[in-house]
């Protein structure tokens, strides 16, 4: 179990597609990145660009047919999940790496106490008698700050409020005290107070824990005030990577600049009512039928003819700075 | 402010909670609990608030959708609050709605064109080729291709189908456009292109928008005005540049700390509330905020404030420093 190593994940060349009737995707094509213990990693990008399906992949929940992991590798704490078979995987799985989803209310059985569910989790994994586990299961109620935990352990989901029921969604996801985790929007269906909250409560454990933490998110706020390092995607590929720092204060790729400037902003003073926001024009493409060079070429405002006939490499541009464009150069000063 | 168009007056809508074999009412959601507003002409008031706050049951109560329990809805001066269905189909040609979930919105069976043109022939506007001619011109005021009147809802985008309805709205020419969430489902580069369309589209026209949205930063970016609601009633109202530079609700305060700024060098996150929002079944006595607010004193336990002037048209409702909603200290 002890890894003398600072990487927790590894993820080399992930490689997912979906066989449909409209034909093959690749939803995740070519995407490699690492997480170190202790660090945030954002993955964003719109809908359709591939970073749940990055997430699944990771745990091996991709649903097979349709889909399929058909390349790379994912190694966790030095082992590779893609070779273990369903039963290793099963142990792993909510032990070492867990994640938490979306939408509370679909994730937890409704039928269930909140304790009972997260002492399933525990018992699963670790050798313990029925009432440790419910030790556990409270202990982790509390630590998630959640008031009066004994009692609450008792409830079942709808006595709680969407909030309370995220919360209880960290304490089972990390009651196993997992090498990394996985949060996928995990406060996109809250309310932004209530996001607040549990936004601070995830770094928090996180620091407590030393956990790793894979955050998938659209919001580009979230990213600023959560993650060191950042990956864009865009139609199944990571287009770009970076501190967090370095890509807010100079994004090299045309689309993650696009997106900077579409946000609007909390205003600012002088912020005149109604200024235009910068807009990307056209829309996400289908990943069906993808252009053979880049895939942003069509809505980008630099593209050149090089663009629609070669899929850019992936550039270093500096202190891990990488940048998937022709023109990542002279972003900067065009835009 | 320009001559008002819209005058609402202590809107309330209270809904009963029943319960039991003989569906005795058992309590009462108190949805909107007095909200009181005015919007002027070709001007944007923003409603803000978290889920449950009411902003949509106000929205749906100014186009009647939602029958309110007392209050009083002025359009153009004339109280339409009790008028008839019959009565109030010619006011209906002058409010219109957009709403949140574009694909939920949009009749999968009817062509875009049929869509856009339908309320146009209901009443009785144009038929034939002069009705074809006004959608393709709707059609192209909104960035669609009038090739694209014969397609049919799933073969449009996200992004198009909000442009359909934006589009369907329109078509008779409203004075007002509720809109509801209307860019909260979209991804972020279409949701840029909407808040443009919608900007430019007011330009041309000069219609008003009473514009919900729980995002903060959406809301502030299109509106004029932007009123925050809390647990069914209006707790501050003010200039859009006023409200953001100088909140002085706690609530609001709090809202404004939690949105999180896309810059890494930020503040960070700080949640200034504790807990959830009651439920409105049994909203806190007194200032419905108490429960949560950093500031609460023990009158805010049982006296309401009332949404007072605390001068350049910004109205707070919080008893803090003698109603002007003011805290000592921010931190």
């Amino acid at each position: 179990m002890t890894e003398k190593s600072d990487i927790v994940l590894d993820v080399k060349n992930l490689k997912t597609v979906f066989f449909t009737n409209s034909g093959l995707f690749k939803a995740v094509d070519d995407v490699s990145f690492t997480v170190k213990r202790g660090e945030t990693l954002a993955i964003v990008g719109e809908s359709g660009c591939g970073k749940s399906v990055t997430a699944l992949s990771l745990l091996r929940l991709v649903p097979d047919p349709p889909g399929r992991i058909v390349g790379g590798s994912v190694t966790l704490e030095g082992t590779d999940l893609l070779t273990l078979d369903e039963a290793a995987m099963r142990a792993i799985r909510g032990n070492r790496i867990s994640m938490i989803f979306q939408e509370p209310m679909t994730s937890l059985n409704p039928v269930m106490r909140i304790g009972d569910q997260i002492v399933e989790a525990v018992r699963l994994h670790r050798n313990l008698s029925a009432k440790e586990a419910h030790d556990i299961a409270v202990e982790m109620l509390r630590l998630v700050r959640i008031p009066e935990p004994a009692r609450r352990a008792g409830e079942y989901p709808h006595q709680l409020s969407g909030g309370m029921r995220q919360r209880a969604m960290i304490a089972m996801a990390l009651a196993c005290r997992p090498a990394l985790l996985i949060a996928d929007e995990p406060t996109t269906a809250l309310d932004v107070t209530i996001q607040a909250q549990i936004l601070a409560l995830i770094l928090d454990l996180q620091k407590e824990l030393g956990t790793g933490l894979v955050l998938i998110t659209h919001d580009l706020g979230v990213v600023a005030q959560t993650a060191q390092r950042v990956i864009v995607m865009y139609a199944g590929k990571k287009v770009e990577e970076a501190s967090v720092e370095a890509l807010f204060a100079a994004p090299k790729h045309p689309y993650t600049r696009g997106l900077m400037a579409s946000i609007p902003a909390v205003p600012a003073s002088g912020v005149p009512a109604q200024a235009r926001l910068n807009e990307i024009p056209g829309t996400v493409p289908s990943l069906v039928r993808l252009p053979t060079g880049c895939a942003f070429a069509p809505r980008c405002k630099l593209a050149i003819k090089r663009c629609q006939e070669e899929y850019p490499p992936l550039a270093d541009w500096g202190g891990g700075h990488l940048a998937a464009c022709w023109r990542a150069a002279e972003v900067a000063e065009v835009a | 402010m320009t001559e008002a168009l819209l005058e609402v007056t202590d809107l309330t809508k209270h809904y009963p909670v029943r319960a039991g074999v003989l569906r005795r009412q058992v309590g009462t959601v108190h949805a909107v609990d007095g909200v009181s507003f005015a919007l002027g002409t070709g001007e944007t008031l923003g409603l803000v608030g978290e889920s449950g706050c009411g902003k949509s049951t106000v929205a749906r109560s100014v186009l009647r959708l939602v029958e309110p329990t007392s209050g009083q809805i002025r359009l153009r001066g004339e109280d339409i609050t009790h008028l008839s269905k019959a009565e109030l189909r010619p006011h209906r040609r002058s409010m219109q709605i957009v709403f949140q979930d574009p694909f939920a919105s949009l009749n999968p069976r009817m062509t875009a064109g049929d869509i856009v043109g339908e309320p146009i022939a209901v009443h009785g506007l144009a038929s034939g080729k002069a009705l074809e001619a006004r959608v393709a011109k709707l059609f192209e005021q909104v960035g669609l291709r009038p090739d694209q009147m014969r397609n049919f809802p799933h073969q449009f985008s996200g992004g198009q189908r909000q442009r359909i309805c934006i589009a369907r709205a329109l078509a008779l020419e409203p004075r007002l456009i509720v809109c509801d969430e209307p860019v909260s489902a979209l991804d972020v580069s279409i949701q840029a292109q909407v808040i443009n369309l919608l900007i430019d589209l007011q330009r041309q026209h000069g219609f008003s928008y009473l514009f919900i949205a729980h995002d903060l930063a959406v809301v502030a970016h299109i509106s004029h005005r932007v009123a925050v609601m809390y647990l069914g009633r209006i707790v501050e109202i003010a200039d859009k540049d006023e409200l953001f530079r100088n909140p002085r609700h706690p609530y609001t305060q709090a809202l404004l700390a939690s949105v999180p700024i896309a810059n890494p060098h930020a503040k960070k996150i700080a949640p200034l509330v504790d807990g959830d929002v009651p439920s409105p079944v049994n909203p806190p006595s007194g200032c419905a905020f108490h429960t949560r607010c950093r500031f609460a004193m023990e009158r805010c336990k049982t006296e309401r404030p009332a949404l007072v002037d605390a001068g350049a048209g910004h109205q707070v409702a919080c008893l803090l420093n003698e109603g002007t909603g003011r805290p000592n200290a921010i931190p």
